[in-house]
């Protein structure tokens, strides 16, 4: 195959079975055109899932792939990574698979920095299950495990992933092709754990939790598109911004030329600064814009390249494997 | 121990021995395992054969004196096949009050004891519960008693390497370990290289050491020792010329999957979560980075089988170990494995159960769980390892037929057969045949259900291969394409499919042979696993004394040798001692209508010869 591969190349034959406007379909597809942008043997992509809706996409991409147990993707896919570090991982999960079930995994692979692309698809509900509420949804949310409403608080991935050490961070949206293609382009090209999670609309089991950011017209005022090293506005006119109160040390939303503010005023992305993706990963609606975009980006060394370059290491000051040496180490004796 | 005859050596008055056995108990933090060590390397030295068993707390250092933080190591010794660590001690080594009150009720009568006098404070005494000092009371009457102030002299021994009293008296094992090289003659060469090499950086240390293993021994020289105290001689074994070293059942594990990954062509993924009495098989491979294995420690049991998996999925042969609990939690995935048709290696080190049980203590007790334990139809081949060395062969075969079949495979070990250990004649690794894998790369007519019509594995094409790509997953796969299929007839055939397979690989391993006996007669005793050593010295036991006894020993759990059911049905009476309350029983009735009855041992230790002896006597005489 020497051709460049097209999109229909990572189309598999297989029927796709979400429900009909499913934000799982819009992601399907704009990986389905992201892959041969990347200019990769298709052979060495795999995708690797557990257990839900969102589970179900390697099925429908014509890569290698497995669709494994419930919560499990980031250790199948350490062993995969362990057993062959050439090949581009991709992990895709879901609220609960990543986050519920899977959760001391999802800790484990970030901490550790594995060299995959994490996405989790966030709908914050358990789709394949029926509809129960999961452990992003809402405080109040009526699920059929919560007809009086949920009343535990919910968890933040993003921040989540911070705190469990990740060094890739971002935040995307389903329909939001171009700016997913962008995201998923920055996650790939990270080395170490990247962690993608991506605003999904479940129109069956949670219609519309999203609306307020996805739709164009709330969109401007309650979406914030982050850029590294642009200040941080948002708005249809982007007369808006995030300043810093450095009294009470903490992100606020602020207009340009109300009460004195200037653009000096706003806060700069930096996607290496680590306290500032904390409180981007934390700043939610209905007060604050919803923030996309890379949260956090940092370069150190990934958790296989680490094993393996260790490995150089030993075998550089050990003579060569020998079975029968092996055998023979330690005290021996010869009995005549 | 059975005295051949009294002679002289060096001067000195000697017992001559078949067999003895030593057990050296202390606080945990009292280096027993480190003496025992050093003294069965002397003894491997020497030229008897051997078996040792080290039996620690499952507290690493227990306070001082209590009874619950003694740790033993037992070592026997002979001139003539020893398979066990000895049913009762003939020659105890007690640091403290709570290692004498813990370990007197297995010292035969007229046994020696060695204490540390200056050990029996009365705060130690109390602790251990003694209410008057036992070594005044005349309550150690009916043995022989060697105390002897070893603290005080060991203290004076180390005194010119400027040690703190706490370190000098840490010397004490070495002493103590001195002397007992002294009473049955053993050289002090390999132990007082061993002490320099491994203080190489603390040469004070180094040599305070040797210079109480020498006091030690200088002491049984020199003193006039009182009436029935002398050395003991017990001849060197007649064993078969070769090469040898002594192995634990644990490494022997390793070294056997590391042999396995090479004789199949494979690298190995190696992923585990830390417990006892499993981890060494994660320490030992984590030091053989030379070799074609990549070891993981997970995030917990579940991440670590599934990274095994994920491995055997890429291509290498993914590996896992636990213990009972640990592979409770690994069940899931496992039947994943065994629903996508991939190689797994699962090791089982059993321990004391069910919970946390006796996590230092051994069992035999995850059989049921290794053939039964797992949701759905997943029938998978178990195989149990008999003795140290036989931990070697049972790893490869274990990787042989993972990636033959394409299947995760048990190994079941335990406890006991991990820490113990015993000379092994070491094999040479070309003799072994290889079973090198290939994996698919012909693109035509590539289905990822295709399968060997032999064996009924399924094609291994590894993610890297061109134009094989596919997915697989645990939603049933298609008997034909592969594709996800939820039809019913489907789902029964690869039901079927998968038990037919695994029930094919009886036909793929040795039938099933007498270790001892006839192939026929009035009884068979049937073990698997551990109790090899004490079922093999009882029925030879019995065979001496005329009895018709044979002894089965099974390695093949599930799927059984085609010929077991009616090898056994040729024996009036069948005998199954077993660390459980009776599952090789129900398996046997259940496969081949065999009516068995058990001999069951739970306490955490060991059979003793005598037990399954007297066991063999009452099944005699009951008919
Ligand atoms: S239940 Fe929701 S998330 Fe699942 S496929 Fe249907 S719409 Fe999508």
């Amino acid at each position: 195959m020497n051709a460049p591969l097209t999109m229909k190349d990572y189309e598999t034959d297989q029927e796709v079975r979400w429900c009909p406007g499913c934000g799982d379909y819009a992601i399907l597809k704009t990986l389905h055109k992201f892959m041969p942008t990347l200019g990769l043997p298709r052979e060495n992509s795999v995708f690797i899932s557990g257990i839900g809706c969102s589970s179900r996409f390697p099925y429908y991409m014509n890569t290698y792939g497995f669709h494994t147990i419930h919560g499990r993707a980031p250790s199948l896919a350490t062993g995969v990574k362990l057993a062959n570090p050439e090949l581009d991982v991709w992990v895709v999960t879901g609220d609960g698979d990543g986050l519920s079930i899977g959760g001391n995994h999802m800790l484990h692979v970030l901490r550790r920095n594995v060299d995959l692309q994490i996405l989790l698809f966030n709908n914050e509900i358990y789709g394949l299950t029926k509809g129960q509420y999961s452990p992003t949804s809402k405080v109040g949310t009526r699920s059929p495990s919560t007809p009086d409403g949920s009343v535990d608080r919910p968890l933040d991935p993003c921040s989540f992933a911070l705190g469990a050490g990740a060094q890739f961070v971002a935040r995307s949206i389903d329909t939001e092709m171009k700016h997913l293609t962008e995201m998923l382009g920055r996650s790939h090209s990270h080395k170490g754990a990247s962690f993608l999670e991506i605003l999904q609309n479940c129109p069956v089991y949670n219609d519309g939790i999203f609306e307020q950011v996805k739709n164009k017209k709330t969109a401007a005022d309650s979406r914030l598109v982050l850029q590294h090293g642009e200040p941080m506005l948002f708005g249809k006119e982007l007369d808006k911004g995030i300043r810093l109160n450095t009294s009470l040390l903490q992100l606020e939303v602020v207009t340009l030329g109300e009460d004195g503010i200037t653009l000096a005023d706003i806060l700069v992305h930096n996607e290496s600064n680590k306290v500032l993706a904390q409180m981007l990963a934390g700043m939610h609606g209905p007060d604050f814009p919803e923030p996309v975009g890379v949260i956090f980006c940092a370069d150190v060394s990934g958790y296989i390249e680490d094993v393996y370059a260790q490995r150089i290491k030993v075998r550089e000051a050990r003579p060569p494997a020998d079975m029968n040496a092996l055998l023979r180490s330690g005290h021996t004796w010869q009995v005549d | 121990m059975s005295v051949v005859e009294e002679v002289s050596v060096a001067g000195a008055q000697a017992r001559v021995l078949e067999g003895v056995v030593v057990r050296f108990a202390g606080d945990s933090g009292d280096g027993m395992q480190l003496t025992g060590n050093n003294f069965t390397e002397a003894t491997a030295i020497y030229g008897n054969d051997l078996a040792t068993f080290p039996d620690f707390p499952a507290e690493i250092r227990a306070p001082a004196g209590a009874t619950f933080g003694v740790s033993a190591f037992q070592i026997y010794f002979g001139s003539d096949d020893v398979t066990t660590a000895g049913d009762a001690v003939d020659v105890l080594v007690a640091m403290n009050p709570a290692a004498l009150i813990t370990n007197l009720k297995d010292l035969v009568e007229g046994g020696l004891i060695v204490v540390d006098a200056d050990a029996f404070t009365d705060k130690n005494m109390q602790r251990a519960g003694y209410k008057a000092n036992p070594l005044e009371d005349g309550s150690l009457d009916a043995y022989r008693l060697l105390s002897i102030d070893i603290s005080k002299r060991v203290l004076d021994t180390v005194k010119p390497f400027g040690l703190s009293h706490k370190f000098g008296l840490r010397c004490k094992n070495m002493w103590t370990l001195g002397l007992t090289m002294w009473l049955f003659d053993r050289s002090r060469d390999a132990a007082i290289a061993g002490l320099r090499k491994k203080f190489a950086k603390m040469p004070d240390i180094a040599e305070a050491n040797v210079a109480a293993i020498n006091a030690g021994h200088a002491f049984g020289e020199t003193t006039e020792l009182h009436a029935g105290i002398e050395m003991y001689k017990v001849p060197r074994a007649q064993v078969s010329p070769g090469l040898y070293r002594n192995i634990t059942g644990s490494e022997a594990l390793a070294y056997g999957l590391l042999a396995g990954g090479q004789l199949a062509e494979l690298p190995i993924v190696f992923a585990s979560y830390p417990i006892t009495p499993a981890s060494s098989l994660l320490h030992t491979l984590s030091g053989q980075k030379h070799f074609e294995v990549v070891t993981f420690q997970a995030e917990d049991e579940i991440a670590a089988v599934c990274a095994a998996i994920g491995a055997s999925f890429a291509g290498s042969l993914g590996i896992t170990s636990s213990s009972g609990p640990g592979i409770s939690l690994k069940a899931e995935a496992i039947s994943l494995a065994c629903a996508v048709e991939l190689p797994l290696v699962i090791v089982n080190t059993q321990r004391g159960g069910p919970s946390t049980g006796l996590p230092t203590k051994t069992e035999q007790s995850d059989l049921f769980q290794a053939i039964y334990g797992r949701h759905a139809d997943t029938p998978l081949p178990v195989i149990a390892s008999s003795t140290c060395s036989d931990c070697f062969e049972v790893a490869i075969e274990a990787v042989r037929l993972a990636t033959k079949y394409r299947t995760p495979v048990i190994v079941l070990s335990d406890g006991y057969l991990a820490n113990a250990s015993e000379p092994w004649q070491l094999p040479d690794f070309n003799d072994y045949e290889g079973f090198p894998v290939v994996h698919a790369t012909e693109v035509e007519g590539f289905s990822p259900a295709n399968r060997d019509p032999d064996t009924l594995a399924r094609v291994w094409a590894k993610p890297g291969t061109p134009g094989l790509e596919h997915r697989i997953g645990g939603i049933e796969r298609d008997a034909v394409t592969g594709d996800i299929s939820y039809d019913a007839e489907n789902h029964q055939k690869m039901t079927l499919m998968r038990q037919a397979k695994i029930d094919g690989i009886a036909r793929d391993i040795p039938l099933q042979s007498v270790d001892q006996g006839n192939t026929t007669g009035k009884l068979a005793v049937v073990g698997w696993g551990s109790t090899y050593g004490v079922i093999h010295q009882a029925v030879k036991r019995a065979r001496q004394s005329n009895m018709d006894v044979s002894h089965v020993h099974i390695r093949y759990m599930w799927p059984m040798p085609a010929n077991l059911g009616e090898l056994l049905k040729g024996f009036d009476q069948v005998l199954i001692p077993e660390m459980n309350t009776g599952q090789l029983i129900d398996i046997l009735r259940a496969e081949y209508a065999i009516d068995a009855k058990g001999v069951s041992k739970v306490s955490g230790q060991p059979f003793k010869i005598r037990e399954i002896e007297a066991a063999i006597k009452s099944q005699m005489e009951s008919k």
